[in-house]
C-alpha cells in the first residue's frame, strides 16, 4: 500500500471474484472429495492461492520492493523448516 | 528551460509522492510501515506455532472427529466470505483516500468494522452452539486445539475491530488526507493479514 511505489488501484473487485470463486470451489471439493487422497494437497493449494491473491494486491506485496517481500516470505519459509521434523515424528 | 509534464491521471499519485511524510522514510517507505511489516512477520511464526501443533497434534491422535459432523462448515463459510468482503471494503477505504474521497473513505471504514463485528458475532454463536453441544476445550484435543486456534484469531479480530472503530473516528474528524494517509495504511495491512490468517484456518480446520 505504498505511496512510495505509487501503484494505481490494481483490479480490488477483479481479485474479490477469485476469492469467491476459489472459496466456493474449496467448500466443493471438500464435500465432493470427502474421501479422495486428493482432497488435502487440493484444498492446501486453493488455500495458499487465496492468501498469496490477498497478499499481492490488497497488501501491495507485488507492487513493494524486495525488502518488504523479504520480510514477508522469510517467517513462512522459517515455519515450513520448523514444521517439518514435527510432523514427520507425529506422522512415524 | 524544460518543463515536465504529467498525465492528468498520475497527477494525485506525484502529489501524494511530492507530499511531506509525517513519519522518517528509510529503505523507500516509512519507518512507520516497516515496523507493522515486521510486526506482522513476527505474529505469521505466532501463527505457524499453532497451525503446526494443531497438525502433529491431528496426525499424532488416533481419534479426531469428522470435522464436517462436529462443526457447522456452511456457517463458518459464511463467515470466510464476510472475512473476505471486509478485505475489499478495506481496500476500498485506502483506494478512497488515495483518490482524495473522504465520502469513501469514511463510508468503507463503517462497512469494514461492521463487518468485522459480525464475523464476531458468528463465531460467538458458532463457538455457543458447540459448548452447549459438549465440545469444549477440555474435553479432548480436538476440542482444546479447536478453541485455541480459532479463539487467538477471533482475539485478533476483535482487536482489528478496535484499531477500525479509532480509524473511523479520526476519518470521521477529518484526519487524514490525500497526502496523509499513513494510519488507513498501516490498519489495512493489519486486517488484511487477519483475513489471510483466517484463510489458512478455514481450510485446515474446517475442510480438510
Amino acid at each position: 500500500m505504498s505511496t512510495e511505489s505509487g501503484h494505481a488501484n490494481p483490479g480490488y473487485m477483479r481479485v474479490f471474484v477469485f476469492l469467491i470463486i476459489l472459496t466456493v470451489a474449496e467448500v466443493g471439493a471438500a464435500m465432493v472429495l470427502a474421501t479422495s487422497s486428493a482432497k488435502v494437497p487440493l484444498l492446501i493449494a486453493l488455500a495458499i492461492a487465496k492468501a498469496t491473491l490477498v497478499a499481492m494486491y490488497y497488501m501491495h506485496l507485488r507492487f513493494e520492493g524486495r525488502l518488504l517481500r523479504f520480510i514477508a516470505i522469510f517467517p513462512l519459509i522459517l515455519s515450513i523448516i520448523l514444521a517439518i521434523p514435527p510432523l514427520v515424528d507425529a506422522l512415524s | 528551460m524544460t518543463q515536465t509534464t504529467v498525465k492528468p491521471h498520475l497527477m494525485a499519485e506525484v502529489a501524494v509522492a511530492e507530499a511531506p511524510h509525517p513519519f522518517p522514510v528509510w529503505g523507500g517507505m516509512t519507518t512507520i510501515k516497516f515496523a507493522i511489516w515486521l510486526f506482522l512477520a513476527s505474529e505469521v511464526m505466532f501463527f505457524a506455532g499453532l497451525i503446526g501443533a494443531y497438525i502433529v497434534l491431528r496426525a499424532g491422535t488416533p481419534t479426531w472427529p469428522i470435522v464436517a459432523d462436529v462443526l457447522n462448515v456452511p456457517l463458518v463459510a459464511l463467515n470466510t466470505f464476510i472475512l473476505i468482503v471486509s478485505s475489499v471494503t478495506m481496500v476500498q477505504a485506502y483506494a478512497g483516500i488515495q483518490a482524495g474521497d473522504q465520502q469513501k473513505l469514511k463510508n468503507m471504514l463503517v462497512t469494514t468494522t461492521v463487518l468485522g463485528i459480525v464475523f464476531i458475532a458468528i463465531q460467538g454463536i458458532e463457538w455457543s452452539a458447540l459448548l452447549g453441544e459438549g465440545t469444549t476445550p477440555s474435553e479432548s484435543i480436538f476440542g482444546a486445539s479447536f478453541y485455541v486456534l480459532t479463539g487467538f484469531h477471533g482475539l485478533h479480530v476483535t482487536g482489528g475491530v478496535v484499531a477500525l472503530i479509532v480509524t473511523s473516528i479520526k476519518a470521521f474528524r477529518g484526519r487524514y488526507s490525500q497526502t496523509s494517509h499513513d494510519g488507513v495504511e498501516l490498519m489495512g495491512l493489519y486486517w488484511h493479514f487477519v483475513d489471510v490468517v483466517w484463510i489458512i484456518l478455514f481450510t485446515i480446520v474446517y475442510l480438510i
